[in-house]
């Protein structure tokens, strides 16, 4: 398991989603993703995309503009 | 048993699509969700970026969508690719800069890449017959499946038995007898379809859910052809179209004045791409101007940023102009009063 970081930050809906989705595609299971964005709405859509994709959220947060959401990859070798 | 046939959906996040989607997995198919992003998608943009906009709950409509039907949605951003479509519509455009059919002709094409190579069978959309006057009319159906390559693999389950039976049909894949043979801009089946399967909170997007079908936002990227004089665009350009005021005081200059925090926080991203201004005497709005300017432009772009400022009723306001390579100068002006600016410069 290893920890990346993806800068999605200024980016807005729906490239943060998009970004998200296109790095965990070349990431292996149970490794860890760490997106920080500024899109308010990435706080709700990249847990929406995780929930639809079998992607576990570790955490989602935001600080002032600062959006944070830690997934950890799926296990399952099926997910998109 | 046999593993069940499998159905890319074009979802938009509108109900049609939401739909239609629906009534294949009532038929035992496996359905995924397919959605583009143009960079025109009226997808929450000037709702992340309006600060008085956070307030309301906002969502993206197609993983919405997918939500409720229990799917996965891939998302795929299709920017560079679209910019063939929106510059040289082979169908021309629609009512304002809208290609629609050109535009509906490309996503099932790129729908039926992706279907070719991850092994599903058909692709469905949420297409009604006579709902749109470009791209979903009864002749420019078949010119869709034509020029997409999709040809008899793309299925539009709400308008299915007032048109040929596709290949998922004619091999039972699914059955035509349960599909749809709706016709026209009469929404009230849809929503009766709605209500019947629980969808409640669906989006209904006034006008569509691209921005070329708005009259203003189609007469700023004309605006923005006609003045560099050549029909192109990057994706920076069309993001700044639908932020703030852009006025047009002179041919040579525009500037794209912010309305409020969260868009002047968001233009100020683009600080060092154009000249900027704003008052440093009173608060006021961020200000970019796109072109060319020589001293007697940068007065009256000053001018103007003193007008959307607080200082608008003030005798002189200081406004500072910084130039591409951050270095500013000062300018006291007087604001230009709302009279003096023509309703011609605003774009």
């Amino acid at each position: 398991m290893s920890r990346h970081q993806l800068d999605a930050r200024r980016l807005l809906c729906p490239m943060p989603v998009i970004r998200t989705q296109n790095r965990i595609q070349a990431l292996l299971p149970g490794d860890e993703l760490e997106v920080h964005c500024t899109d308010p709405g990435a706080l709700h859509d990249i847990p929406a995309w995780c929930r639809l994709h079998g992607h576990e959220v570790v955490s989602a947060s935001s600080t002032g503009d600062a959006v944070t959401v830690v997934v950890r990859v799926a296990t399952n070798r099926d997910r998109a | 048993m046999t593993d069940p046939r499998k159905a890319v959906a074009l979802i938009s996040g509108g109900l049609d699509s939401l739909l239609a989607a629906r009534l294949m997995l009532d038929q035992g198919i496996h359905v995924e969700g397919i959605n583009f992003f143009t960079g025109f998608c009226v997808e929450g943009h000037t709702h992340a970026i309006r600060k008085q906009h956070r307030e309301r709950p906002k969502r993206n409509n197609a993983l919405w969508s997918a939500e409720q039907l229990g799917v996965k949605l891939h998302i795929i951003e299709v920017i560079e690719e679209y910019k063939q479509v929106v510059i040289n519509p082979k169908h021309g455009y629609g009512a304002h800069l809208n290609p629609c059919l050109d535009c509906k002709g490309f996503m099932v094409g790129k729908a039926r890449e992706w279907m070719e190579a991850h092994g599903f069978d058909f692709i469905v959309t949420g297409e009604v017959i006579g709902q749109r006057p470009n791209s979903q009319r009864r002749d420019t159906m078949p010119v869709v499946a034509r020029e997409s390559g999709a040809f008899d693999r793309l299925l539009r389950p709400l308008s299915a038995r007032l048109l040929p039976p596709t290949l998922p049909e004619r091999e039972g894949w699914v059955d035509r007898e349960k599909l749809l043979d709706l016709n026209g801009r009469n929404r009230k089946p849809q929503m009766a379809l709605a209500a019947h399967y629980g969808f409640h909170d669906y989006a209904q997007p006034a006008g569509g859910c691209c921005f070329l079908t708005d009259a203003n936002y189609s007469r700023r990227l004309s605006d923005l052809w006609e003045t560099r004089g050549t029909k192109q665009y990057e994706f920076d350009d069309i993001m700044l179209l639908k932020i703030g005021r852009h006025l047009r005081p002179r041919p040579h200059f525009k500037l794209i004045v912010g309305r409020e925090e969260g868009e002047n926080r968001f233009l100020a991203g683009y600080r060092r791409q154009f000249i900027h201004l704003s008052a440093v005497s009173h608060e006021g709005p961020l200000v970019l101007l796109d072109g060319e300017a020589a001293d007697e432009d940068l007065e009256l772009a000053a001018r103007i940023t003193a007008r959307f400022g607080q200082g608008r009723a003030a005798e002189r306001v200081t406004v500072e102009v910084t130039d591409r390579s951050g270095g500013a100068r000062r300018l006291t002006v007087a604001p230009l009063p709302a009279e003096e600016i023509p309703e011609g410069w605003y774009l």
